[in-house]
């Protein structure tokens, strides 16, 4: 198995309040050392709620913003400087709002034209058969070339932003959220064509959502992600399935599912992120925390087999 | 650019602003070949003629020269030291801005205090210190003039700037591996010209103004040239004896001025997609009603949607969004309303108390009954004693709901006492037990918070708590977790059920969910184009859905526990409500249809179980 | 709250300093030294080098601009040698006067605009918002001094309602009634632009606010819709509206440089003008630090207004 992507304690902190001079009012955690790896050919999904960090995570992996801390090596390659230009040939990211993602005053031909052309020199005819050849992996027809974004519903936006991103003929994706703003009936269109597309250019994946019934559709290996940490990784039947850190337990339990009654906690909710608790993020809304659990935040380790959890009372299968 | 000089002539104000300033600058580019008298040849005969004299059309001023001529010149002047003076502060601060703004950081910082520093003066104070600085003259006025403009236009422009910097298609440029300059250059600047012309058009006027104000100060043109302002300080000390050397300058600044305002905001609504598209309509107190018959009464439902007809008439298109829908309500039910976006749900839902949009929404047809008593076309008076007593909303994005200014507490005892006159005392004890109801903890304390002080779920509860307010028989919750994290909303769905046990409240649920349908309600009905295609009970729906449309829905929502596989798509889009096809409107994406489901209309048949389809999965 | 004021007061001394150098810098640009000026350009070299060595404008421009800086603080603006009086004396006296000009235009152009905005915007494409429309259009485009002369021209000379000009009678005036005639149309014909302006954006903030989805919300309670349009509605566009009306301040402020030439109000922006036009740099430099300064304040009254209304950015 080789390495398509690696993240070493990857981190990422924020000021608040900048001054023109002198030090920040204060900082906030967004991510908390990240150690990932991603198998080539895999599709790592990563789930959390709201703040807990994904975001930003996924513009740190392709060098959209600089991490505080910590490497990034892709293929073997360490990555460290944030220079998107070198990220793109490697790895790609396809955009939440596929919209937004493309530049309203420019046609479909002209967006897709400049990862071909600013990353690979590509001119004249070969860039039009290439262009020709990514619309058509992702099922669009050639016409659309001419147009412009606001004449697209947002799942053929989305195709777009797909083909955009191929182009670059990246090794790994960055999904980041990439079928929430679209309806049910076109989402399971666009998670098909990703699935078809992974296969046919040999890709590997990081699929970032909040919804976990989709994560658990496409991914190979989940990670979830609370209050800017990993607390939990395992094979994707598995975490789920059989939850070893509480959080990811209240999570699936929350998941409304047809057939089975209203689940979840009646309340709790993230700890503020400008005065983080001391110990374990997750402690106060937890039934199991103990003082352990308030006083010390837990590391990441192995439970059982292929499953990770950061707790120190994980759950038994 | 016909499409934009479409929607500029369309505004017909713009149109005659146009027009205007089309006749004055023609006359202003023709004035060296007309055949006038020179401008500035004196004649001490001929002081101070009235308008319409011989040789004179205009008269003459105190020292004879002929104002037609010198209005003409003038005017010529006027107009290219406003247009210079407009263009370069447009320019320069254009440029300022979007540096500001695409940079950020201490770039942006240092600029924008100079910017600010340069804006504490009153425009006129800085302009007058230039001027002293560089001496009484034409030229030096136009300078001033820019310079001091700068300000507005690189603040402007950099908002809009830090707007579009922050968009993901510039990250997206940023990964296709463009660098600053051609991100700036092609990126960004083509969405900032729009911009920075409807700033310069609307300001053109403006710069006008404030030149010919420096000129009649006596700080611009210098005799014996002339523009129009300095006609008019002129002619101030004539005022009383000869007034008409004053009105003609005047009036011609104000001409000039006003077709460059009235073309300005045509220029600006024509470049301005949202104003294009009629969307900065302020909604009506309630919508717009205009139904040519109403159905008659039926039935004893406590809510009874009956063939109701909602459409959005934008020109000359119409969205049919509701499509005479039909809808019963018993009290103590939970009815889920379930389709994707356009469906028609939420318009529905909005339609019952009068509160879709209006304009563009007009209710075409049909009635929606409480207890017997029809509401569409109802007084405004009693549909507004019956919003929030009898039927109240839950809303879906709980931030954009609340007034943000308001305390919490002020808008629960603001709902408390629009139907109910009690004491402000009794609403604010009224008003805590409200929050305790919805498990908000520390209600004392909280009822003082401001919304943006809560988080999602916070907000969410509090929503409830104002719909509980007057104890409604009727509930209808639009969406009202999809804008929360999925632990909230299982927070917020285990609180709606209980309130709806404890209370006896009927809901009206719409989502788009069919876990939370499956969860929460007694009877589903699914929507589809502005139609209902399928209702019955719930479980039934579930486990053997009739419409094809909600078996490939189903099974195109992955749940939880399936593992890792291949979803059903449905190909296709859902059909646009302003050209539905004849027939069925699912029958395109279909895999079941056959020509009969292309002609006519389908029918919604069936007893506890409907479905509107001539092949149904199941018999209803 | 008071922590938010404090804050705002700290940060206006760097503006206020930023203006005091602007000043001085765009002041020490002026060709020709003042010296001559004064001396007129008959002076021997020696008397000019006199005076310049006398007026500290030999020394290197820093510390000339801290020397006067000191001066200022301690309330001594220098000498305006055209009157031959201190200049902060001959401000005081001239402002007080532009203060009851442009404040009482600043009232109306505010009151009006806003309600005008609201109706406005209440009644869309009604007769009312036609009407007040076309108003404004035109309001904004007719040149303050211009409206001010044909105002003269028919309530002054025609009508004999309002006197001329002037902020007093000569003979047995002096009472506040006496006050009012005079200020009618000086005040009128100044805020008429802001007003235009002041409505239209109301009008604008208030066709944005009414599609929120909290305006829903009210109506949804069952809030009767006067209450909608006033209270809601009004309230939240205020946000947008507070900031221009402190711009606003500034244009009337500035407008009232022309308004005081056509109808001889005795106030600060005649004063300026006719500096300028004299080269009495002194005056000048201390009667724009001192207005600046004075609109530098009511923009803290204008944000301290603000945070007021608006909760989130008392931080």
């Amino acid at each position: 198995m080789t390495l398509a992507l690696k993240t070493t304690d990857l981190a990422r902190t924020f000021d608040i309040g900048k001054r023109l001079i002198g030090p920040p009012r204060g900082q906030v955690h967004a991510v908390h050392p990240v150690s990932l790896e991603v198998a080539q050919g895999e599709t790592l999904g990563i789930v959390g709620e709201s703040g807990c960090g994904k975001s930003t995570l996924a513009r740190m992996l392709v060098g959209l913003l600089p991490p505080s801390a910590g490497t990034i090596e892709i293929e073997g390659r360490a990555l460290d400087r944030a220079d998107p230009a070198a990220f793109g040939r490697l790895i790609q990211y396809v955009f939440q709002d596929p919209v937004s993602s493309l530049n309203p005053r420019k046609t479909i031909r002209q967006i897709m034209e400049t990862p071909l052309r600013r990353l690979y020199g590509m001119r004249g005819r070969a860039l039009d058969a290439r262009i020709a050849e990514l619309f058509d992996a992702v099922n669009l027809r050639p016409e659309f070339l001419d147009r412009y974004p606001h004449e697209f519903s947002g799942g053929q936006a989305q195709r777009i932003g797909i083909a955009r991103a191929l182009a670059a003929s990246p090794r790994i994706l960055i999904l980041d959220e990439p079928v929430s703003a679209l309806d049910v009936s076109v989402q399971a269109q666009v998670l098909n064509l990703l699935a078809d597309l992974k296969a046919e250019f040999n890709l590997t994946y990081l699929f970032i959502s909040h919804d976990l019934a989709v994560v658990e559709a496409v991914s190979d290996r989940i990670a979830v992600l609370y209050f800017g940490s990993v607390v939990e990784t395992g094979p994707a039947e598995k975490v789920f399935a059989s939850p070893r850190h509480p959080y990811t337990k209240l999570l699936a339990d929350s998941a409304p599912v047809v057939g089975k009654p209203l689940g979840g906690a009646s309340h709790g909710e993230l700890p503020d992120p400008l005065n983080p608790p001391p110990g374990c993020a997750f402690a106060s809304r937890c039934p199991r925390a103990s003082d352990l659990c308030r006083a010390e935040v837990p590391a990441l380790r192995r439970i059982e087999g292929d499953q990770f959890a950061a707790c120190h009372h994980p759950r038994e299968p | 650019m016909s499409l934009f000089l479409r929607l500029l002539f369309r505004n017909k104000l713009a149109g005659f602003g146009a027009v205007v300033l089309g006749v004055i600058v023609v006359l202003a580019l023709l004035t060296p070949f007309l055949p006038l008298h020179p401008p500035n040849e004196t004649s001490t005969a001929n002081r101070y003629l009235r308008p319409l004299s011989d040789g004179h059309l205009l008269g003459t001023d105190h020292l004879g020269r002929d104002l037609l001529s010198r209005l003409l010149w003038g005017t010529r002047l006027s107009l290219a030291v406003g247009f210079a003076a407009a263009l370069i502060a447009g320019l320069v601060g254009a440029a300022i801005g979007v540096m500001a703004g695409y940079f950020g950081g201490r770039t942006d910082n240092v600029t924008m205090r100079g910017i600010d520093m340069l804006m504490a003066f009153p425009y006129i104070l800085l302009a007058l210190a230039i001027v002293a600085v560089l001496g009484p003259g034409l030229m030096n006025a136009l300078i001033a003039v820019a310079v001091v403009n700068i300000p507005f236009f690189a603040r402007n422009i950099r908002g809009v700037t830090v707007g579009i910097a922050h968009r993901e298609f510039i990250d997206a440029a940023r990964l296709a591996g463009m660098g600053h300059t051609r991100i700036l250059l092609t990126e960004v600047v083509p969405n900032i010209v729009p911009v920075v012309v409807i700033a310069m058009s609307t300001t053109i006027g403006w710069m006008i103004l404030e030149t010919a104000g420096l000129s009649f100060l006596g700080l611009g043109s210098q005799p014996p040239q002339a523009d129009l302002g300095s006609m008019l300080g002129e002619a101030r000390s004539a005022l009383i004896t000869s007034p008409h050397t004053s009105i003609v300058p005047g009036v011609m600044i104000l001409l000039i001025v006003m077709s460059v305002n009235l073309l300005g905001d045509g220029i600006r609504d024509a470049l301005d997609p949202r104003l294009r598209s009629g969307a900065l309509a302020r909604p009506m107190a309630a919508t717009r009603v205009d139904r040519a018959q109403v159905p008659p009464a039926k039935g004893d439902a406590l809510l009874d949607i009956d063939a109701l007809e909602t459409q959005f008439q934008v020109g000359r298109r119409t969205y049919k969004a509701v499509n005479k829908v039909s809808l019963e309500l018993k009290p103590g039910e939970c009815l889920g309303l379930i389709g994707e976006s356009g469906s028609g749900k939420s318009v529905t839902a909005l339609s019952v108390m009068g509160l879709v949009a209006s304009p563009p929404g007009v209710i075409t047809g049909g009635a929606v009954r409480l207890e017997g008593q029809d509401l569409i076309g109802a007084p405004y008076e009693l549909l507004r004693s019956l919003r929030g007593r009898r039927v109240a909303y839950i809303f879906q994005d709980p931030l954009s709901t609340l007034h943000p200014l308001y305390r919490i507490g002020d808008q629960l005892i603001e709902a408390i006492r629009v139907h109910d006159p009690v004491s402000r005392a009794a609403a604010h004890k009224r008003a805590v037990k409200l929050l305790e109801d919805v498990r908000i903890p520390n209600p004392a304390a909280r009822i003082n918070a401001f919304p943006h002080e809560l988080s999602g779920g916070m907000r969410q509860r509090v929503g409830i708590a104002m719909a509980l307010a007057n104890d409604p028989d009727i509930i209808i919750a639009d969406e009202p977790t999809t804008a929360l994290d999925v632990t909230v909303q299982a927070q917020i769905l285990a609180l709606l059920d209980e309130l709806r046990q404890r209370r006896g409240l009927a809901i009206l649920f719409i989502t788009h969910d069919f876990g939370v349908v499956g969860q929460l309600c007694d009877r589903v009905a699914v929507m589809y184009g502005g139609r209902i295609v399928e209702t019955g009970p719930t479980q039934a729906v579930l486990d053997a859905p009739a419409h094809p449309y909600t078996r490939r829905l189903i099974a195109c929502v992955p749940e939880l526990g399936g593992g890792r596989r291949i979803l059903a798509a449905i190909p296709g889009l859902p059909p646009a409500v302003d050209q539905l096809p004849e027939g069925c409107a699912f029958a395109p994406r279909c895999d079941k249809a056959q020509d009969a489901c292309r002609r006519g209309e389908v029918t919604l048949d069936g007893t506890t179980r409907k479905v509107r389809c001539l092949f149904p999965e199941v018999a209803p | 709250m008071g922590g938010y004021i404090l804050k705002r007061l700290l940060s206006a001394i760097p503006v206020l300093l930023g203006i005091t150098i602007i000043v001085f810098l765009i002041m020490a640009m002026i060709p020709g030294d003042p010296a001559t000026a004064i001396l007129g350009s008959y002076a021997t070299p020696e008397n000019v080098a006199r005076l310049n060595r006398f007026l500290g404008l030999d020394e290197p421009l820093w510390r000339q601009y801290f020397t006067w800086l000191g001066n200022m603080l301690q309330g001594d603006f220098g000498r305006s040698f055209r009157l031959n009086r201190p200049v902060l004396d001959e401000i005081l006296d001239r402002f007080s006067a532009t203060l009851i000009l442009a404040g009482t235009a600043f009232v109306l152009c505010a009151v009006l605009g806003i309600i005008a905005g609201t109706i406005s915007a209440a009644r869309q494409y009604g007769f009312a918002d036609k009407a007040i429309t076309s108003v404004v259009i035109i309001g904004i485009s007719v040149p303050s001094f211009f409206l001010g002369m044909m105002m003269i021209l028919l309530f002054a000379v025609k009508l004999r309602w309002f006197p001329v000009s002037g902020m007093y009678s000569i003979w047995g005036g002096g009472d506040l009634p006496d006050l009012l005639r005079h200020l009618t149309m000086p005040a009128l014909a100044l805020s008429v632009v802001a007003t235009g302006v002041v409505a239209r954006l109301s009008r604008g903030a208030m066709l944005e606010v009414l599609r929120q989805d909290f305006i829903r919300t009210a109506r949804a309670k069952g809030v009767h819709e006067r209450r909608v349009i006033w209270g809601h509605a009004l309230r939240a566009a205020m946000v947008s509206i507070i900031p221009v009306l402190g711009i606003q301040a500034g244009f009337v402020l500035s407008g009232a440089v022309y308004i005081e030439m056509v109808f001889q109000w005795p106030g600060v922006g005649r004063m300026l003008v006719d500096a300028i036009l004299t080269r009495d740099i002194l005056l000048v430099q201390g009667g724009v630090v001192f207005i600046a300064a004075c609109y530098v304040g009511f923009n803290i009254v204008v944000d301290v207004a603000q945070s007021l209304l608006d909760p989130r950015i008392r931080t």
